[in-house]
This record gives C-alpha cells, structure tokens and sequence, in this order.
C-alpha cells in the first residue's frame, strides 16, 4: 500500500490541519513507513479475539445530576483568543451569499 | 554544588519537620542551582520563584509554630508542563498553547499542594508528550546532564533532566508509553508508571486517554515511593480514577526479594538491546537472585506486537483528543483576519500552532480511524490490546514481576533520529506493553554503558505497585554519585553559549 501526498492531504483537511506542500511530501513517505509497519497488527487480529477500548473492564461512572458551583464565566473565557459580550467570539460560519 | 541538594527528599523532608533545616533554605538552594546549570540543560520552561519561596516561608511557619505535616513539606519540586497549575502558563510544550493560563488546577497539582510541597516551575517536554527525547518541544531542546550532546529521553525530558542535574530532589510526569520510564533510564533516576487510574488525570491536558498516567520521578525509589503516595487515591473528577487504593508503598521499600520468582521477558522484538544494556541488565539480575529472587525466563508471545498495536490506539485518540485546539476556547488564532471563514481560520491555526511529530500522529490517526480502514488497523489494535493483556495475566500467575531493560539503547545524539520516526518510536519497545494493559511498571538505575546510564524495567500486576519498589530498592544504584565532579559535570556550569 502506498499512501501518495493527495491522499495525505485529504486526511489533513479532515483533521484540519493545514499542511505546506514541503510539509506534504515530507510526511507522506514517512506515514507509509510507519503504516507498513503497524498493517502486522492483523496478523494476529482473529474473528475470536474480543476488543478491548481500555485497560481495565470500566463500566459508566455517574454522579447525581445536581447544581454545584463550577468556575466563572469571567475564568472560562479567560484564555480565549477572542470574547465578545462574555462569549466566545469566533470568525464567521455561514459562507456569504 | 550546595551540599543541601545532594539529600533525599525523605531526609529533606524530615530535617524541615524536626527543625534542623527549612523549606526556604532547600528551596533558595534549589533556585540557585536552577540558576547555575539550567542556561545549559534546558529544563524549565518557567519559573515561579517568588510564590515558592512564600509557600516555603509558610509551610516554615506551621512547622515553627508546631504542627505536623506530611513526610514531604517543605520540598521542592519541579513538575511537567502538562498539569494545569494556576498562576503559571500550562503549554504542553505546544506553540498552540502559548501562554495560556489554565483557569484551575489539576488534582495532582492540588494534592502536592495540601501536602505542603513546593513548586518551583514548570518543565520541558515533548509537544503535547508526543516524542522519546523532548526535540519536538515548541520551546527549547533538553540535554542529559550524562553528556549535553546527547538527549534527555522524553517525553519528560525535562523532569528527567532536572533530577539528574539536582536542581529539584522530586518532579512529576507522565507516561502514555513511556514517557515517564525511558527518560528516567537514559538519565539515571528513578521513574514510575503507576496502574492507570491510580492517579487523577483531571487537569492534566489528554494525549491518549486510555493510555496516560501521572506519575513520580525521584533520585531514589522511597523518594519516588513518598511522592507516589502523596499523589494517589480516587479523585470524582475523573471517571477512570480507580477507587481501590494502592498497597503501602513506602512500606514496601527495604522489605526485599527473598523467594520471589522474577520473569524475564523472552521477546519484545525489535532490534533487540545494544551490548552494554544487556550487560548491566544481566548484572542487575544476578543482584537480584544474591538477594534470593530465582530468575525464570517468561514467554509473552504478543509483546512483539505492541509496539505496531500502539502507533494505531494512541494516534487514534490523539486526533480525537487534540481536536478540542480549534482556536475558540483556548490557545492562539492565527489568520483571523475578517474574511476567512471559522474552517479556514481552524485550519491555518492547527497548521502554524502544530509541529511535526503532532501532525503526523493527528494524520495517522485520523486515517486508521477512517471509513474502509477502521477494522484493519484500529480494531486490530484493540484485539492486541486484549492478547497483550492476557500475556500478562498468564504470565503474573507464574512469576511475582516481569523485568526488562527499560530501553533497548542507552540515550543517543541529539537530533540522531528526528527525520526516522520509526527508529525514534523504538525507544519506547519495552514499556509500551504496560501501558496497554493498565498494570503498574518502574524504572530503576543500575549501571553504566559508555558513561551513559542504564535503566531496568519492572512490570507488576495492576494495584501491586508495591513490588516495583521493593525491587527497585534492591538494585538501584547510586549512578548520580558518579557524575558529580566529573568534567561532564563541570559543563553544566559553563556559561550558555
């Protein structure tokens, strides 16, 4: 399997990441390293072999749906780039007619 | 060098509750040697002089006016600058984060703090701890005060690295694969890797969920023990937190091997260990059977496969974890300029906030978790995740742990393998399997290869973290001992070039 710089490029949209073409043909090859070398997982990945998401058998853990004090506004927006009337200010979203 | 700084932390801590030593005179002694060696190791990030010095003063003053405090107040540490810690930046080592002021602490943090510890800074690591030797810092590099030439393991290079030059007797990290074991083996010091869910992650920023841990590092292993102990216990913020304690810790210290069965793993694969790692390794076990181990050779056949199964898990929730920087919450926005759309902005930020190592990982695990791909390389993973796991269960009903060098190599040259990330990946050959099943593992300083350290890996069941330390306290060797004075140990003081 090879993985070509088109291909790379269409999963950095996905993950938006903006990659420079220098930054393209440089990580392309090397991901087709590293992929090859990973493939072997299913070498031993047989239809009887269960899963496993996490280290230990964790179950869902709840708390009771109750009013407690949490940080402020003023401290959550405190590390944004942009706020606007005590939100997060973000660039447009909705493409211009 | 302050002669105050060659004391254990345990000694630290009990001349500060018997009156023989304050909190701000250790402390003052560490910022000093922060101050002489650091322009050439490159450890700290930040630094947070003033408060520590006040919280030293503080916890002086409730020892003068007669309380009791915990076995470790009044020491300084140095922690990852992975932990939200109010009042300092928390970057991750990451550009994307630059500056940022989280707006609470992590629980860890918090725990150090009521036990009256003292933070003196933040330190380096690889971005986001995506790395084995702390170059893919957005920041600066870390060196191993064993030869400034050559790298500080990582992804908690820079906890490693303060240690090894005593700028701190203690620091914290954390280990996804490694992070916390392959830096303490290539720098001399002792490192562990609690069982997951041992220690809280609440605050602590997300590489790969299921995999990360906080954990201790320390020059010796009641130090490391003290700190773990210090650190643990269930924590409602995070719903991986364990609920079942860890056995006493610093109990285990000194009480031996005598009649324990200790397994040495057959295969991890790979290139297998470099001549003079195998040497100190064996030499190590032969300690361990003059204490009365017997050493038995151990199959776990899947081992080989951890490494493969582990670019695929961890990339994976990589990419689902670092999503959450897309410029609205936290963390820098570039390209904001009134025309380009949230997309486009989101883009050019992760594009310029990103570095390499992070970028790959993101991409690799965006396509192992993409449609058509997803069982072949994800779900295949997993099945290894459950094959790793059952080798240890299988293997801990014979033996009482399973030891290993902790990397196959001793530290190597700075920017050696940056454009190989497979040959850098193989550094973390040998701890990554514990991380996979979630048990308990540490490593500990047991010789020299070419004036280099040489670390040893001992893996224990999952809540039986008490054995890594009554192994470790067997073998380990004062290695540090040996580099103070020498003129590697000179260069630390030469002036920044």
């Amino acid at each position: 399997m090879a993985l070509s710089t088109d291909e790379v490029a269409r999963l950095a949209a996905l993950a938006r990441v903006d990659l420079s073409p220098e930054e393209l043909a440089k990580l392309a090859p090397q991901l087709d390293v590293i992929l090859d070398a990973v493939a072997r997982v299913s070498e031993i990945a047989g239809d009887d072999i269960k899963p496993s998401s996490h280290a230990f058998e964790i179950t869902n853990v709840f708390r009771p749906d109750e009013v407690r004090p949490s940080i402020s506004q003023e401290a959550a927006l405190s590390g944004a780039p942009a706020e606007e009337d005590g939100k997060f200010r973000v660039p447009r979203i909705l493409e211009e007619d | 060098m302050n002669e105050l700084l060659k004391l254990s932390a345990a000694e630290i801590g009990s001349k500060i509750a018997a009156g023989s030593l304050t909190s701000v005179e250790i402390t003052k002694a560490c910022f000093e040697q922060i101050h002489a060696v650091d322009a050439q190791v490159g450890a700290f990030l930040c630094l947070d002089e003033e408060r520590a010095l006040a919280a030293a003063a503080a916890i002086d003053a409730r020892i003068a006016a007669g309380e009791k405090l915990g076995p470790l107040a009044g020491v300084p540490i140095g922690v990852k600058d992975i932990f939200c810690y109010q009042g300092l930046p928390t970057t991750c080592g990451s550009r994307i984060l630059e500056g940022w002021m989280p707006p609470y602490n992590s629980t860890v943090v918090d725990r150090l703090l009521e036990a009256g510890l003292v933070i003196v800074g933040k330190l380096n690591m690889d971005e986001f701890a995506m790395g084995s030797s702390t170059e893919t810092s957005g920041y600066q590099l870390t060196h191993n005060p064993w030869n400034l030439g050559y790298i500080p393991g990582g992804s908690s290079g820079g906890c490693a690295a303060a240690l090894a030059s005593y700028q701190v007797p203690l620091t914290l990290g954390t280990d996804t694969g490694g992070s916390i074991r392959q830096p303490a083996s290539v720098t001399g010091v002792v490192g562990v890797k609690p069982t997951y869910g041992s220690n809280s992650r609440y605050g602590v920023l997300a590489m790969a969920s299921s995999l990360d841990v906080p954990g201790p590092f320390a020059r010796n292993a009641r130090d490391a023990a003290l700190l773990q102990e210090v650190i643990s216990g269930h924590d409602p913020m995070d719903s991986t937190s364990l609920v079942s304690e860890l056995p006493g810790l610093t109990d285990a210290v000194g009480k031996g091997v005598d009649g324990w069965k200790i397994g040495v793993v057959k295969e991890f694969g790979g290139d297998g260990y470099q001549p003079g790692v195998e040497s100190a390794f064996k030499e190590a076990l032969a300690k361990c059977e003059r204490a009365g181990a017997e050493i038995v050779e151990v199959s776990c056949p899947h081992f080989d496969y951890a490494l493969a199964a582990y670019y695929l898990i961890m990339p994976s929730e990589v990419s689902s974890n670092l999503a959450r920087y897309d410029s609205v919450r936290y963390g820098i926005r570039v390209g904001d300029d009134g025309t380009r759309s949230m997309e486009e902005v989101m883009n050019l930020t992760r594009g310029a906030g990103f570095g390499e190592e992070v970028k790959r990982r993101i991409i690799l695990g965006t396509y192992a978790l993409s449609a058509g791909y997803y069982d072949a390389y994800y779900g295949s993973a997993q099945k290894v995740r459950t094959l790793i796991q059952q080798d240890f269960d299988a293997a801990f009903e014979k033996v009482d742990v399973l030891v290993s060098p902790t990397s196959p190599t001793v530290a190597w040259k700075l920017g050696e393998r940056m454009d190989d990330p497979l040959a850098m990946y193989k550094a973390d050959l040998c701890t990554i399997p514990s991380n996979m099943a979630g048990n308990s593992a540490a490593s500990f300083p047991i010789g020299l290869s070419d004036g280099l350290p040489v670390g040893f890996q001992v893996m224990a069941p999952a809540l039986a973290d008490d054995r890594l330390y009554r192994v470790g306290a067997v073998l380990e060797e004062p290695l540090l001992d040996s580099l103070v004075g020498t003129s590697a140990w000179d260069a630390l003081y030469e002036e920044a070039k």
